[in-house]
C-alpha cells in the first residue's frame, strides 16, 4: 500500500500566502500606484487592471487614453508577470519564505531591455485589462508578450513585446 | 519656428491630461522636431530600492514628444496617433534628475510619419533611452 499523501494545506492559508506575496510585489512600486494598476490572481494566472482615471487621457477631444499611459500599463503588466513567475516558483518550492516578502525584502525586479507597443485602436475612456505571457525565460534574458483589451477580450486595443534582463538569482541567506 | 507657434504647441501639450499629470513641458520646437522635459517625481519611481524612474514614464515622455514632432511637421498639422513605438532602455536615469526627450520626424509620407527619439538626463551625451516609432499623418 502507498504511503498516504500529506494532507493539503487549508485553502485560505495557500491563498493568503500567494496574495500577500503578490501584494508586496505590486504595492512596492510607486508608479504602479500612480497609474492605478491592480492585479487579479487565479492560481498563477494574473490579469492586470487599469482603472479609468481622467489623468490617463491623451486626447481630450475624442477622448482617448494616452499612448504613453497604455505603454506604461503594458510594461507594468509584463514586469509583474515575469517577476511573479519566478517568485511563484520560489514560494511554492519553499525557497523563499513568503512571510519575509514585503516591499523592503522583494526579489530584484527584471530590467527592461526594449519594449515595443503596437497600438491597434484608440483606448476608450474606461477600464482596461492586460494579460502577459512569458514566451521565454532564461537565466539572463526573457521575452514577454502582452495583450490588452477593454470591453471584449478578443478585440485587443494594444499589444506589446518586451525583452528583459533577469536579476541575479541569489541563494537565500543561511 | 515663431514664438506664436511655440506657444500654441506648449499649450496644446500641457492640455493633454496625462502629459500634464507627468509634469511635461515643451522646451523646443522646430518643423518636424520637438523637445519635451519631464521633472523627476517620486510618484514615477519604478524601482523603490534605487529611486530610478519607471520605464513606463519614459515611454509616455517619448510618445508625447514623438507626437509633438509629427504635429509640428508642416504636412501633419491635423493631429496624429501612434501606430507603434519601440523603446530601447540603454541605462537607468539618474534619480533626482529631469528627463528630456528629443524627437525628429526622419521621413514623412502621405499617411505615415517615421520618428526617432532620444531621452537624456543631465548627462546629455549618454542617452537613457532611444525610440523609433510610426505615427499616423492626419491631413486637413
Amino acid at each position: 500500500m502507498m504511503a498516504p499523501r500529506p494532507r493539503p494545506e487549508p485553502v485560505q492559508v495557500v491563498k493568503q500566502r500567494r496574495d500577500a506575496a503578490l501584494k508586496a510585489l505590486v504595492d512596492g512600486v510607486p508608479y504602479i500606484r500612480f497609474l492605478g494598476i491592480s492585479f487579479e490572481r487565479h492560481g498563477d494566472e494574473l490579469t492586470a487592471l487599469l482603472a479609468y482615471d481622467d489623468k490617463l487621457i491623451g486626447n481630450p477631444i475624442l477622448p482617448a487614453l494616452h499612448g504613453g499611459a497604455i505603454a506604461a500599463f503594458l510594461e507594468v503588466a509584463a514586469i509583474i508577470e515575469l517577476s511573479w513567475s519566478y517568485l511563484w516558483e520560489d514560494i511554492e518550492s519553499g525557497k523563499i519564505d513568503p512571510t519575509t516578502v514585503d516591499p523592503q525584502h522583494l526579489p530584484r525586479l527584471p530590467k527592461t531591455i526594449d519594449f515595443t507597443v503596437d497600438y491597434l485602436r484608440s483606448g476608450l475612456p474606461r477600464d482596461a485589462y492586460a494579460r502577459a505571457r512569458v514566451n521565454r525565460s532564461g537565466r539572463r534574458y526573457a521575452s514577454v508578450h502582452v495583450e490588452a483589451w477593454q470591453d471584449n477580450r478578443a478585440r485587443l486595443f494594444a499589444q506589446a513585446t518586451g525583452h528583459f534582463l533577469m536579476p541575479a538569482r541569489t541563494e537565500p541567506a543561511e | 519656428m515663431t514664438d506664436k507657434s511655440f506657444k500654441i504647441a506648449s499649450q496644446f501639450i500641457e492640455a493633454l491630461p496625462h502629459s500634464r499629470a507627468l509634469g511635461m513641458r515643451l522646451t523646443a520646437l522646430e518643423p518636424g522636431a520637438a523637445e519635451i522635459t519631464m521633472p523627476y517625481d517620486d510618484r514615477l519611481i519604478g524601482d523603490p530600492e534605487t529611486g530610478v524612474i519607471h520605464g513606463g514614464a519614459v515611454s509616455a515622455l517619448m510618445d508625447t514628444c514623438g507626437g509633438a514632432a509629427v504635429m509640428s511637421h508642416p504636412d501633419a498639422t491635423h493631429g496624429t496617433a501612434t501606430i507603434d513605438l519601440r523603446i530601447d532602455y540603454m541605462r537607468a536615469a539618474v534619480p533626482g534628475q529631469a528627463i528630456t526627450a528629443r524627437a525628429e520626424c526622419y521621413h514623412v509620407t502621405r499617411s505615415v510619419a517615421f520618428v526617432r527619439a532620444w531621452a537624456m538626463d543631465d548627462d546629455r551625451d549618454n542617452p537613457v533611452a532611444a525610440a523609433t516609432g510610426a505615427f499616423t499623418v492626419e491631413r486637413g
